[in-house]
């Protein structure tokens, strides 16, 4: 690792998240640009965590069950006549 | 050409841009009015106001509360309970933190406490699976060529295949987010409490942390390990499709 200056694959994986976060410092950044640039198995490697980001933002669950709503909305007049 | 270019565009807005390009963001992203205003109507008594807040939290409280607590009964108990104490505490509510990072705070103190009523070990009381030293690649190390290859060492054994090649209606089916949601609910609880608020919920990593209280760094090790894991899962599933067909 000290003897050259560039990352190889092993190490890349393990930056993915800093790198997406932008939280890599300017230096790291350009090494790892340099790489993904040079090596197609790391661009799908990248490229397949972003799809799993993805994938992950689609269990979202936008609305809340009617008994739920129901349930709170008595809870606050309960709340609000105590 | 573009092909071969890295992609840094915006990348940190992966996942929310992924869901705005999804059909609209969900409540939980859409903008809320001012935390003054809010805090004020509740404080009137305003049932509107509240139910926003339900629509806005209610369904992220009880995912997150689901990693603390076993069953579903109990995590609709704990969100039910999180409500009350927000209405309860809302004359006492300074603004010293974000409307919504105190409703969830509120939520994580409830649920430890029904936590440790199950006897559960509780996420964040120990640093037992938090600790950022420990060992635990994003991929096994045997996907890799070894330290000692001539050539290529630590380089891919084998290049990760891509999902894009892939039909359309196979990575969005509704087995694929069974995989994923199946992966998330084996993650570890510190693992699991971060990638869901981070990529499900779509919080930014400064309202995880206040959450959670634990640094930056430390989320950070959290998400990614969480993430690798569940794009491992997700390898593991498609090839297996892949091998069958």
């Amino acid at each position: 690792m000290t003897s050259s200056n560039s990352l190889s694959c092993i190490e890349l994986v393990e930056l993915v998240t800093a790198y997406l976060e932008r939280a890599l410092s300017p230096r790291d950044r350009v090494r790892f640009e340099e790489h993904l640039a040079i090596c197609q198995g790391c661009r799908n490697y990248l490229d397949q965590m972003q799809q799993t980001i993805a994938l992950v933002g689609k269990l979202a669950v936008e609305s809340v069950p009617v008994d739920a709503q129901e349930q709170l909305l008595r809870a606050f007049r309960n709340w609000k006549s105590s | 050409m573009s092909e071969v270019e890295p992609q840094p565009s915006g990348p940190m807005d992966a996942a929310s841009a992924s869901r705005a390009g999804a059909g609209g963001a969900g409540p939980s992203s859409a903008a809320l009015e001012d935390d003054q205003l809010l805090v004020e109507a509740l404080r009137r008594g305003d049932e509107a106001a509240f139910m926003r807040l339900v629509s806005a939290y209610h369904q992220a409280l009880e995912r997150l509360a689901l990693v603390y607590v076993s069953t579903r009964e109990t995590a609709e108990e704990v969100v039910q309970e999180t409500w009350i104490g927000v209405l309860r505490g809302v004359d006492r509510f300074e603004g010293r933190s974000s409307l919504k990072t105190w409703i969830f705070r509120i939520l994580v103190h409830t649920a430890k406490t029904h936590a440790q009523r199950e006897g559960r070990s509780v996420p964040f009381s120990s640093l037992a699976d938090s600790d950022p030293e420990a060992e635990e690649p994003a991929v096994e190390p045997q996907r890799f060529l070894p330290p000692d290859d001539p050539h290529w060492p630590g380089h891919w054994a084998s290049i990760p295949r891509r999902w894009d090649e892939m039909p359309e209606q196979r990575l969005l089916s509704g087995e694929t987010l069974a995989h994923v949601e199946q992966a998330i609910h084996e993650l570890p609880p510190n693992q699991r409490s971060v990638i869901e608020l981070r990529d499900i919920e779509g919080y930014t990593s400064e309202e995880v942390c206040n959450v959670l209280g634990i640094s930056e760094t430390n989320q950070r090790v959290l998400l990614h390990r969480a993430r690798s894991k569940v794009r491992g899962a997700l390898e593991v599933y498609f090839d297996e499709g892949r091998t069958k067909s």
